[in-house]
């Protein structure tokens, strides 16, 4: 039987599942992007109830629920079909990130407010659990011989896109309405604008016809009547399941989410680069670097997909680093000249009591303006005592808000793109190769698992776990790059001894 | 290969316990170190999570290590049709 789907319409699968997918992605991305925002506007003031709440929304979501979510859906991927499985993902992740997009503020409705984000945020994790495989299942069931690879890095580029999207749209609606606005009623334009896409994406999605390899299955009556029990308690099958995810999935969540959220970070909170600085260089480097999960997705036809995946862990292990200490070294103004300042600010100063003994802090601000064109801001904290027999408490300088010269800017790009690049090359065949570890009757359940804990928990730990790190006796700020190289030096050597490198061509079993 | 493929094994099953007595411990170090009250419910609150999630992960490391041991990676699947 020919399962191969006409040109024309590959295309239309291809559109149908990346839309739905790259808003599923920018769904879960713009809550962690204003995170912050929420918390003021939604969470109660009590700074110890906020962190319980948003500890339980960031690390129940991303840890529990979403592996969760993959098993969830993934078994009724299995049982009822890829198509209405990844409809019902589509609808339960836009509609929770509308109604965030609704929730009256914390000073209206008390704590409903942050208990209904929790609910929600729970139940966007759930959804994207299940979205991923089914989206992928539903490409690669549908690609021609030979060019799988080519078909599901489109799906691939999903991830990156939606992050960039969602950047995009938050940078766009706070330029236009201004800070205080977006940080008062604008930070919902984001939420309620994505029922318009998912509305969109599910109008796009009921069209489509199911996978033929599933339909096929079905009127054979071999579909799995428990697909839960044939991926997991099945020696064959969880032995692969296993391989998938300690040789493969676990090195890419780490180079995924170092290159795109820990190099955002660290260049924000540890270089002090300006806010929009930083979110611009990301940009930029997505921009250049997601064609290449195309490329190395087709070319993964051609070669094979586990040395192209192991290259971009290898070149991470070997070049995080170096291009971390670059990162440091061209931010650092420490060391700046007298004679590379072009004009110094009148300092800022602000005053802040401590308690009622009458301590208080004194920030004292300075704009620097160099020749290059870079500028920087030189805060110093003191603490005044009201009992003058006290000596101030001086802080160390510290510089943050910097604008970088142009080639510098350029140079972080250049950076961050080569980070991008690497993910490019550990993302953009793994989904041709989950595929074709696992047979069509449980496919969706058993590529789903391996894939979440490897991204979502591998990779979603590398801030928690680089926080970790740098709390040891002795840290530096680049020791928190230990974990991602570590977890891509363990997944390089099993998936470079374990792994095959043989494409299974016919996956329609 | 054979023999570095089963050598390995041994690692990830040592590996494994070895991860998650080095996680225990510092989950009990950050919670004994928080300050009493809500930071010390939520440290562990974190750490519970991580925990709860990284045991059955280091586990499955174990087993994988143990069918290494055994040889089941030795030939792997063609295609998924032989699974």
């Amino acid at each position: 039987m020919n399962h191969e789907t006409k040109p024309n319409s590959i295309f239309k699968v291809i559109g149908a599942s990346s839309l739905g997918t790259l808003i599923e992605w920018y769904d879960f991305y713009i809550f962690g992007s204003l995170a912050t925002i929420i918390g003021a506007q939604l969470f109660p003031a009590d700074a110890g109830a906020s962190a319980l709440i948003n500890t339980l929304a960031i690390f129940a979501a991303g840890f529990i629920v979403r592996p969760f979510g993959a098993l969830v859906f993934g078994r009724l991927g299995d049982l009822i079909g890829r198509k209405y499985t990844f409809l019902l993902t589509l609808v339960l992740m836009g509609g929770s990130t509308f109604l965030i997009g609704l929730i009256p503020s914390y000073s209206s409705i008390g704590y409903f407010a942050p208990i209904l984000v929790l609910i929600l945020r729970l139940v966007q994790g759930l959804a994207l659990g299940g979205e991923y495989g089914g989206a992928a299942t539903y490409v690669a069931e549908h690609a021609p011989k030979g060019k799988r690879g080519f078909f599901t890095s489109w799906i691939q580029t999903t991830a990156t896109l939606g992050l960039f999207l969602s950047l995009g749209i938050i940078v766009l609606s706070k330029n236009i309405i201004g800070a205080e606005a977006f940080a008062d009623w604008g930070w919902r334009i984001p939420f309620l604008l994505s029922i318009l896409l998912v509305g969109v994406s599910i109008y796009i999605r009921l069209k489509m016809h199911e996978s033929p390899m599933f339909t096929k299955l079905k009127t054979e009556g071999n579909i799995s009547k428990n697909p839960l029990k044939e991926s997991f308690s099945k020696k064959g099958n969880f032995k692969m399941v296993l391989l998938a995810l300690f040789g493969a999935t676990m090195g890419q969540g780490v180079i995924w989410y170092t290159g795109q959220f820990y190099a955002q970070s660290f260049i924000e909170n540890t270089c002090k680069i300006d806010f929009n600085d930083s979110r611009y260089i990301l940009l930029w480097g997505i921009a250049f670097a997601t064609p290449f999960f195309v490329v190395f997705g087709a070319w993964s036809d051609k070669v094979g997909r586990k040395w192209i995946m192991l290259t971009g862990m290898l070149l991470g292990i070997i070049f995080y680093r170096p291009i971390y200490q670059m990162f440091l070294d061209k931010s650092d103004v420490s060391k700046t000249e007298v004679s590379a300042i072009a004009s110094t600010a009148e300092p800022v100063i602000t005053r802040v009591p401590l308690h009622d003994k009458g301590d208080s802090l004194i920030t004292t601000s300075t704009k620097i303006s160099l020749l290059s064109g870079a500028s920087y801001s030189k805060v110093l904290v003191d603490t005044v005592y009201a009992d003058a027999s006290k000596t101030i408490g001086h802080s160390k300088e510290i510089y943050k808000d910097k604008i970088l010269e142009t080639s510098t800017f350029w140079i972080f790009v250049g950076l961050v793109f080569f980070q991008i690049l690497l993910v490019t090359m550990v993302y953009g065949p793994i989904a041709a190769f989950l595929v074709e570890l696992f047979p069509t009757k449980i496919r969706y359940t058993s590529m789903s698992l391996p894939y979440h804990v490897g991204n979502g928990v591998f990779g979603g730990l590398v801030p928690f776990v680089a926080t970790l790190i740098a709390s040891f006796a002795g840290s530096t700020p680049l020791s928190g790059l230990w974990y991602p190289i570590g977890i891509a030096a363990l997944s390089f050597i099993i998936g470079a001894v374990y792994l095959s490198n043989k494409k299974d061509e016919t996956i329609n079993d | 290969m054979k023999s570095i493929k089963k050598i390995l094994g041994l690692i990830w099953i040592i590996l494994g316990p070895a991860a998650m007595v080095f996680m225990s411990w510092q989950a009990w170090d950050k919670i004994s170190k928080a300050e009493a009250g809500v930071a010390q419910t939520n440290t562990a609150l974190q750490w519970g999570i991580i925990l709860l999630i990284f045991i059955p992960i280091a586990i499955g490391l174990v087993i994988f290590g143990k069918y290494a041991l055994a040889g089941e990676y030795e030939k792997l699947p063609g295609s998924s049709e032989e699974i």
